[in-house]
């Protein structure tokens, strides 16, 4: 039993621990800002990095789950609802939910695993050190530029894995489901909402956030050589696909 | 510290631990201005940590480091990095940025607190280049260089902002001897024509020997020894002469 209050209590601080870190690590940030507008060249090579990048994974996942969503919704529209709200269906799902959803997610696996691996393999050599030895704070230096990169790319990612992911269900509708143009295209037209499409991005916004901030945080965090490198692009993963999940529900009862 | 040396930092009663491991137990060191101190003292005595203290790398458990009669233990921030542009540092692995060139490592502070212009920055970094013998570098990558390469490039950027005191964790090894007799002039030179004080880790006795106005000996998280080289070579200490002598046999058992 003594063991088991001990368990809990030393998971309850190593969490508040975390969380603290994290809200300090965003303080730091923001008093940073001013110094980014002096050298963009640091935020541009990480919207690159970020952005550009992973722009051939975001757009294959994205061309598949439009086509996927098509064809389970026709699946589900079987005898029960007429196939001119198809466009409807999957234009929804696509701009509030599996565009920045699915967007992050991919993200996070790429980007936020090597924002940590990074920064933790700088940790563990001290270049970190060595950045502060030469009085130059590593946090307008490394975070930064990382942290608004996500902000940044992260919607624009989403916009393209939207568009992609449409055109992906209007084709298999076409091609496969013997769904007209003219029918697809009406139903998505029908029902479309600007604000839809805002609320996403929103969520691509916060998602572009997280993997930022975790991933560095996480980088910051490793201690021990190539094991503990190792353990930080693991937990970045994880800890921010479980976020971005988390935060998508509390957004979504939130926008909708 | 030796009289005619004004002071420039003293540290009193340093304590440090790491979790059950008491690394520092209650250090006293001053290091005079213009004076190269070097601390010596077997692998993983604590060596590397104390110098982190000085410029505010790490913070003690207790204790206090005053630099120029500031207290750098209670420093933080803006503060803090004010105090540490006192100090450049050579790392004991060079610590270079691997994502960007020698140029740019060496360029890398001057960029940051001086308003140089780009051809002004290109030829202070030739400069310090040349001062460690690798002109013409500017545009490898750190993973091109070797391991004393990568030294010099740290020693380089170490001196890029021409500190007051400069901190060498390990500057001459896994060089080889002719290359550390290179590193060992040069801590000399910039001692006696720039006036920057030095602070040198080291187990290696031949350079301690050589570059030292005093050497310092830590041992068991306490320094058991500060005096001159000859001094430490007179001294009767079984500990000392151990290490000194290089021996596997004696009061300190090998682990």
């Amino acid at each position: 039993m003594a063991h088991l209050l001990a368990f809990i209590g030393r998971k309850t601080i190593s969490f508040v621990k975390y969380v603290g870190g994290v809200i300090l690590l965003l303080g730091r940030i923001c008093k940073g800002l001013p110094r980014l507008f002096g050298d963009r060249r640091l935020l541009v090579e990480q919207m690159s990095l970020m952005g550009v990048n992973s722009l051939p994974l975001v757009l294959l996942t994205s061309v598949f789950t439009g086509a996927v969503s098509s064809v389970q919704a026709a699946y589900q529209f079987k005898n029960l609802v007429p196939m001119r709200y198809l466009g409807t269906a999957v234009g929804k799902a696509v701009v509030i939910e599996l565009g920045p959803v699915l967007t992050a997610l991919v993200v996070a696996g790429r980007v936020g695993a090597s924002i940590a691996a990074e920064l933790g393999t700088m940790k563990v050599t001290e270049q970190v050190d060595a950045l502060e030895t030469m009085a130059i704070d590593p946090v307008p230096f490394l975070v930064t530029p990382r942290f608004l990169a996500g902000l940044i790319m992260l919607p624009v990612l989403t916009i393209l894995a939207d568009f992609v992911a449409i055109l992906g269900g209007y084709l298999v509708a076409l091609l496969f489901l013997q769904v007209s143009s003219h029918t697809f295209l009406s139903g998505l037209k029908m029902f479309f909402h600007l604000g839809d499409v805002m609320a996403g991005l929103l969520k691509a916004f916060v998602f572009g956030g997280i993997i930022g901030i975790i991933g560095c945080y996480q980088g910051f965090q490793t201690r021990g050589g190539a094991k503990g490198v190792g353990q930080s692009t693991t937990r970045a993963v994880v800890i921010s696909s479980v976020l971005i999940l988390i935060c998508d529900y509390l957004l979504a009862s939130v926008l909708f | 510290m030796k009289e005619n040396h004004e002071r420039m930092i003293r540290i009193v009663d340093l304590h440090k631990r790491f979790e059950d491991h008491q690394v520092l137990n209650g250090i006293d060191l001053e290091v005079g201005r213009c004076e190269t101190l070097v601390i010596i003292g077997r692998s993983g005595c604590g060596k590397s940590v104390l110098v982190k203290h000085i410029n505010g790398l790490l913070k003690p458990d207790r204790g206090h480091i005053y630099v120029d009669d500031e207290d750098i233990t209670r420093l933080q921030g803006k503060q803090l990095f004010r105090a540490r542009r006192k100090f450049g540092m050579l790392f004991q692995g060079a610590a270079l940025l691997d994502s960007m060139t020698v140029g740019e490592n060496v360029g890398l502070g001057l960029r940051h607190h001086t308003q140089l212009s780009e051809k002004e920055i290109r030829n202070r970094v030739g400069e310090k280049l040349a001062q460690v013998g690798l002109s013409g570098l500017e545009s490898k990558y750190p993973a091109e260089l070797s391991g004393g390469m990568k030294k010099r490039v740290g020693l380089a950027r170490a001196m890029a902002l021409d500190p007051q005191c400069i901190i060498l964790d390990e500057p001459t090894t896994g060089l080889d001897p002719i290359m550390a007799d290179v590193i060992n002039e040069l801590i000399l030179k910039l001692q006696k024509d720039l006036c920057i004080t030095s602070i040198a880790v080291t187990h290696d006795m031949i350079s301690a020997t050589k570059i030292a106005d005093r050497i310092a000996m830590l041992y068991d998280g306490r320094i058991i020894f500060d005096g001159t080289p000859e001094e430490i070579h007179r001294t009767e200490d079984p500990v000392i002469q151990q290490f000194i002598n290089g021996s596997a046999v004696g009061p300190v058992k090998p682990v």
